[in-house]
């Protein structure tokens, strides 16, 4: 990695150099203002602004028999109280399908029925002039309801087949293998926990709708809300430069969102909601709680004969959920007969909704802790389990790969991370009292590329704007584009400022899916190679590096900006391949031999992902995504009760997430890969695969230090206590 | 490179460090916004920006609350239940110091009082009042030069999201301060009260021990 | 948050006047514990009483013992000079608990006074907690109890308590110095905290008005060879799942006396005296803390999820006496 860099001559690529965040000092200064920020009561503009608080249910089915408010509106600073009985009515808008909207079923429209169908769901709002006064207010609702009994284990509800996908005969080939493995594997349902809390401030002009926002994607937004309101999207504005963290949370319009309009409308004023911590775990949403089946079969080689792989996850009861739990099995390895099955269970519970590496990590969990457990079967070292069923194409699809790293990453990770040095035998690594073991498992995720806009502005001040309505939730895509403009323009950076998180912007997709620098990167370097030749048509190319030139050429010729807009969709060079980044990932654990508790020591990532834009921040992410399957593998875990509905862990003290103090030694290395194929900037995306693997080589290590496997997620200390 | 700064979201914290709220002893609302603060009032409705409304009531049981915060004297009159936390962002305009859990379980709203790291959420303002308060603004100096510690944060990439990055980095000042940086290890134990979801850590221990061997 | 009058008297007998002047007046000193519980509509006071200029902040040696005064903030307590190594077992519960910044703010009786972290006491849209309300049921006994206490529990609640502190104090005999408009009464530690029994509201052996002003641990505790450790899912930062506090008198290589108490198994913090009596005139070797280990279980009541905690008790507990009794 390149060192510290904060200026570079424009004649010295930009790409491929670790550049320090363009945005880093607005980040450690405070003046980077997320969604709750932009407006205080004492501004010029925020003296009546009122603060928004809503109650949630504390059942998790029936509905409302009575609803008291009288209390609630007589306190202290209260404008106005909102319930179904008074809210405004709103459209459900159901055909009108945003971003990570389930494709079956009806999205929750606030304050519209006296229907509860989950625990904590909106049944009123508090309006009031302070935070203390609207949160007090809210706690003074009385809220009778008709409770019915709730559906809420996942054990014992009925699952309900939602699809699957085949190719040869599985079946057969696992009845006829000469070595089988056959297990379960279940994962708690994981919330996303981003550390700022998810919030909306929204204000009315007429029919014109503003919102600062927590959003993965203003346009998304934009469009769902105008749906529910009756609006053209164009009528609402949203706003939403820094995202203090979302991982998929902020990817789909909640409640919370169509309720801070809803008031602000109602009480003509800027309305503010902020979620509460607890608020959170019930309000936009999580990773599904599964449980998986893998039956692998193998020849006399330990070559697969056959994978069979299911699994379930829970849904509400008004949204069918499904993610792509399954899609990486039927090419991750080379298997010619392969059968996946997919069921959700509907619960009396919110819907979930896509989380960091969604489906994908969960599939992998199952799928490379079945692999380690065939490489013990069949008595051989998991690395080479997997050389010997390397494919030399995507048999899925039946497709080649645009690039696929897989066996470099095995190679250079296993030295790297000093593989020989492990013990065969399970359970036989001690240091001191800690048993240590070592662990692997492959990982994936798809890399897909969408369509993009982005707008140029060369302005008369010497200034070049790049602006696409794309977010940067935290990869430092503001950074990336930067480094991508620079180049495409022939501009230095230091002339260049990257504009985000806006609908007035050109159109971008949500960040979400690992693909936003494949899209909007794409879409930056399109856009400005043209503007550039537009600009050396205007002053000549030799001016074109040197804003003062051109500054001086506009002044002359009485102009005062160069507006260049374009855009790129999925690059035709995607066609015919399978665009997936590969990795491998290498963990040790030590575990204590008395009380079980669990220390993940190292990990090594070893990853192709195409071209790397910016190894610092890539390596960020890649360090981020760890710490997060640490907290999947060890920590994490959203439990309801049964009874009633209610998450036991609505506290960030009961919902552990890991600490620094549970940060481990790591190393992570990109391997060179150059893709011609999975777009014109030969990206392949990080944030999702920094997650995938991370969990299976953890459990793989455990099961390595210990000889025991846990086939459940979070592995607590109680499961290893000899 | 520092500023990408936009007409739409303007200068950071604003206006409010510059002038109290509330008359100390009427608790009536001081209605006059300076000229620098109309020049950087935010986007949200610049179309109607209201003159002397109606401040937001005070509670029957308001508390007048002195505090200094990054060397500036605020008289406040607040509402008993107003935190620290909620003082600095929503009546002083400071949302540098940040709202992540609002129950003591995560250091994104780590300030320092009296110079200790303390977390602002439970702390009441009134408890606090009569307290020097140092925040995310108040870290770098007059010429806007970065402390080490936010310098070190950025040169280690300590940070994705940013959004618990003021509380680690009034919390590392701290632990620097209080000698608990001389190994990573110790680092690890004596930050792992300020949670990063992006998962930074690793880059956080190497910017306080960067910035420790520096200071 | 309800709304409340704050108050901030100046001496001793206002601070008295105004804690009795309300039945649900609530003293606040960091409020870690005060301020999470009034948000979560858990505590209501209707007035708050800062007790802050109260000058009880010094940690001291007396003619009794070391005392600490009740205003005294964790951290300061655990940076006290020649602790460690006097009281190593209270300085490392104290490094234990919480985080700097908490550490910073809690006083030490605050965290003496501090309530269970259980899930149903703490969330407002449970009603079935018979700390909250009388006689509204428990739903942490037929819920998700893996946290919750195997010793000290009864049929109307299983809620940890969640102190390091307090453990520690335990097994270094500490008594508490409560005062009052009434004047000044010692309580030892152990009276003071109260079991659940039908009663879960009442956690304390104190009337309303009365502050605990310090901790004092006797001349003779045994202190310097004690051992705090500490067991939990995450590498700092949370709640113990199972701790040990031991502290020993080793003369010529046999344990001559032992203290004993443990943490994140009890209603309140859990005294072992029959472990410790096996213990007492023996070298502490592998069969003797085996033997030892039998009386651990003494009382344990499971529940559904926390049977664990008897063998995880009793292996933390082994570990902490080999260690305190490692100390020279």
């Amino acid at each position: 990695m390149s060192g510290p860099t904060t200026q570079s001559p424009p004649e010295k690529p930009m790409i491929g150099i670790g550049l320090l965040r363009v945005d880093g000092r607005r980040k450690v200064t405070g003046a980077a203002r997320y969604a709750a920020e932009f407006l205080v009561p004492n501004q010029p503009n925020g003296q009546n602004l009122a603060y928004a608080v809503f109650l949630g249910a504390d059942i998790a089915r029936g509905s409302i028999a009575t609803i008291d408010i009288t209390k609630a509106e007589q306190a202290d600073g209260v404008v106005g109280i909102l319930t179904f009985k008074n809210a405004p009515r709103l459209h459900d808008a159901a055909s009108v399908k945003g971003v990570a909207d389930p494709k079956s079923g009806s999205r929750l429209v606030p304050l519209q029925d006296e229907h509860v169908r989950f625990f904590g769901q909106p049944v009123a709002l508090a309006v009031a002039r302070t935070l203390e006064q609207a949160q007090h207010a809210a706690s003074l609702i009385e809220v009778q309801y008709k409770a019915e009994a709730p559906s809420i284990d996942f054990d014992t509800a009925t699952p309900r087949h939602v699809g699957n996908t085949s190719h040869g005969d599985a079946e057969a080939a696992f009845a006829q293998a000469a070595a089988k493995i056959e297990a379960t594997y279940d994962i708690a349902r994981e919330n996303h926990q981003p550390m700022e809390l998810h919030a909306t401030l929204a204000e009315w002009q007429g029919e014109k709708l503003t919102l600062h926002e927590k959003t993965q994607g203003v346009v998304n937004t934009a469009e769902i809300v105008a749906a529910q309101f009756g609006l053209k999207p164009e009528d609402v504005t949203v706003i939403s430069p820094f995202v203090g963290g979302a991982f998929g949370s902020a990817l789909r319009v909640w409640p919370h969102t169509i309720m801070a309009a809803m008031a602000a409308r109602q009480f003509k004023c800027p309305v503010k909601l902020i979620l509460s911590r607890r608020q959170m775990v019930t309000s936009v949403g999580y990773r599904p709680r599964s449980r998986q089946k893998v039956r692998l079969g193998a020849d006399a080689n330990a070559k697969l004969t056959a994978i069979i792989h299911e699994a379930t996850g829970e849904t509400s009861s008004f949204e069918t959920y499904v993610e792509n739990v399954l899609t990486s099995t039927g090419f991750l390895h080379n298997c010619t007969n392969v059968a996946t099955r997919y069921s959700t269970v509907a619960l009396d519970t919110g819907t979930p909704t896509p989380m960091r590496g969604p489906g994908v990590s969960t599939g992998l969990y199952a799928l490379e802790s079945a692999m380690d457990e065939l490489a013990y079967a069949a008595g051989i070292d998991p690395i080479e389990l997997r050389l010997r069923n390397e494919p030399d194409k995507d048999l899925a699809k039946n497709l080649p790969f645009s690039s696929r790293a897989t066996k470099e990453c095995y190679r250079i990770g296993a030295q790297r991370f000093g593989w020989s040095k492990r013990a065969a035998q399970p359970g036989t690594m001690r240091d001191g009292h800690w048993r240590l073991g070592y662990g692997m498992a492959t990982a994936t995720y798809p890399s897909n590329q969408d369509k993009a806009d982005v707008r140029v502005i060369f302005d008369i001040g010497g200034t070049v704007r790049v602006e696409t309505a794309a977010s940067d939730i935290g990869p430092g895509t503001y950074t990336s584009l930067t480094q991508i403009a620079s180049d495409n323009l022939g501009i230095g950076i230091e002339h260049i400022t990257v504009d985000l998180g806006d609908t007035r912007f050109p159109k971008a997709p949500s960040e979400g899916g690992s693909k936003t620098l494949a899209t909007a990167g794409s879409a930056t370097l399109a856009v400005c190679r043209d503007a550039r030749q537009q600009l050396a048509a205007l002053v000549g190319e030799e001016n074109v590096a040197d804003p003062p030139k051109w500054r001086a050429i506009f002044r002359r010729q009485g102009k005062r900006q160069l507006v260049v807009t374009g855009g790129s969709a999925t690059a035709d060079s995607r066609e015919g391949f399978s665009c997936n980044a590969f990795g491998a990932i290498f963990a040790e654990v030590a575990v204590d031999a008395d009380t079980g508790q669990i220390k993940v020591r190292r990990l090594t990532g070893v990853y192709g992902l195409g071209r790397i834009v910016n190894p610092r921040l890539t390596r960020s992410q890649v360090l981020g995504g760890m710490m997060q399957g640490i907290g999947m593998a060890l920590l994490e875990r959203t439990r309801l009760d049964p009874r009633f509905g209610n998450p036991t862990d609505g506290n960030l003290a009961d919902y552990l997430i890991p600490v620094c103090k549970d940060a481990p030694l790591v190393d992570i290395v990109f391997v060179n890969e150059d893709d011609p194929h999975v777009n014109p900037l030969g990206v392949k995306g990080v944030g999702e695969i920094a997650l995938c693997g991370i969990a299976p080589a953890i459990a793989n290590a455990v099961y390595h230090a210990t000889g025991k496997r846990v086939r459940a997620l979070p592995i607590l200390p109680e499961n290893l206590m000899a | 490179m520092d500023d990408v700064t936009r007409r739409h979201f303007l200068h950071g914290t604003g206006i409010a460090g510059s002038m109290s709220l509330l008359d100390p002893l009427g608790g009536q609302a001081l209605a006059k916004p300076s000229a620098h603060a109309l020049l950087h009032a935010p986007a949200l409705a610049p179309a109607h920006a209201k003159t002397a409304p109606p401040p937001p009531p005070p509670s029957p049981f308001a508390v007048p609350v002195s505090l200094t915060v990054n060397g500036q004297k605020h008289d406040l009159v607040l509402d008993p239940r107003s935190s620290l936390l909620d003082t600095l962002r929503e009546h002083l305009g400071l949302t540098g110091t940040k709202k992540g859990c609002d129950q003591g379980a995560c250091g994104a709203c780590t300030v320092l009082v009296d110079g200790r790291r303390v977390l602002s959420c439970l702390t009441l303002a009134a408890v606090a009042s009569g307290s020097d308060v140092e925040t995310i603004e108040g870290v770098a100096d007059a010429h806007g030069k970065l402390h080490p510690v936010q310098q070190a944060f950025v040169d280690h990439d300590a940070f994705q999201c940013g959004y618990c990055t003021p509380g680690q980095i009034m919390s590392g000042i701290a632990c620097i301060h209080e000698g608990h940086a001389g190994t990573d290890e110790e680092v690890k134990e004596w930050m792992s009260g300020n949670l990063c979801r992006c998962g930074a850590y690793v880059n956080i221990v190497a910017a306080i021990r960067d910035a420790s061997a520096k200071s | 948050m309800y709304p409340f009058r704050f108050q901030r008297p100046l001496s001793e007998t206002e601070t008295y006047t105004a804690l009795t002047s309300s039945p649900t007046a609530r003293a606040i000193a960091g409020g870690t514990t005060l301020v999470d519980l009034m948000r979560d509509t858990v505590e209501r006071p209707d007035l708050v009483v800062d007790i802050n200029p109260l000058p009880w902040r010094a940690v001291e040696t007396t003619g009794r013992g070391l005392r600490i005064g009740a205003l005294a903030r964790m951290s300061d307590v655990a940076a006290t000079p020649g602790l460690a190594a006097s009281h190593r077992v209270l300085v490392e519960a104290l490094l234990a608990s919480a985080a700097p910044q908490i550490r910073n703010m809690a006083s030490i009786g605050g965290n003496l006074m501090q309530r269970t972290r259980c899930p149903y006491f703490r969330d407002p849209a449970v009603s079935q907690c018979n700390k909250k309300t009388h006689n509204a049921g428990c739903a942490a006994i037929g819920g998700y109890n893996r946290e919750h206490a195997i010793f000290g529990t009864s049929d109307q609640c299983v809620a940890t308590h969640p102190s390091d502190l307090a453990v520690a104090l335990l097994a270094l005999d500490a008594q508490l110095v409560l005062r009052s408009r009434n004047g000044e009464r010692r309580s030892m530690l152990e009276e003071f905290m109260l079991l659940p029994g039908g009663t879960p509201m009442r956690e304390h052996d104190i009337i309303p008005g009365e502050l605990i002003a310090a901790v004092e641990i006797p001349a003779n505790a045994l202190g310097r060879q004690s051992r705090y450790i500490k067991i939990r899912d995450r590498g700092s930062f949370e709640f113990a799942l199972v701790s040990a506090a031991v502290a020993l008198d080793m003369r010529g290589g046999t344990v001559h006396g032992a203290r004993i108490a443990v943490g994140g198994v009890g209603t309140k913090p859990w005294r072992l005296r029959q472990v410790e009596s096996a213990l007492v005139g023996f070298p502490i070797n592998e069969d003797r803390l085996n033997l030892a280990m039998n009386h651990v279980a003494i009382g344990a009541k499971p529940l559904a999820e926390n049977g664990f905690k008897v063998e995880l008790l009793k292996r933390t507990l082994k570990r902490t006496i080999h260690e305190a009794g490692a100390i020279a």
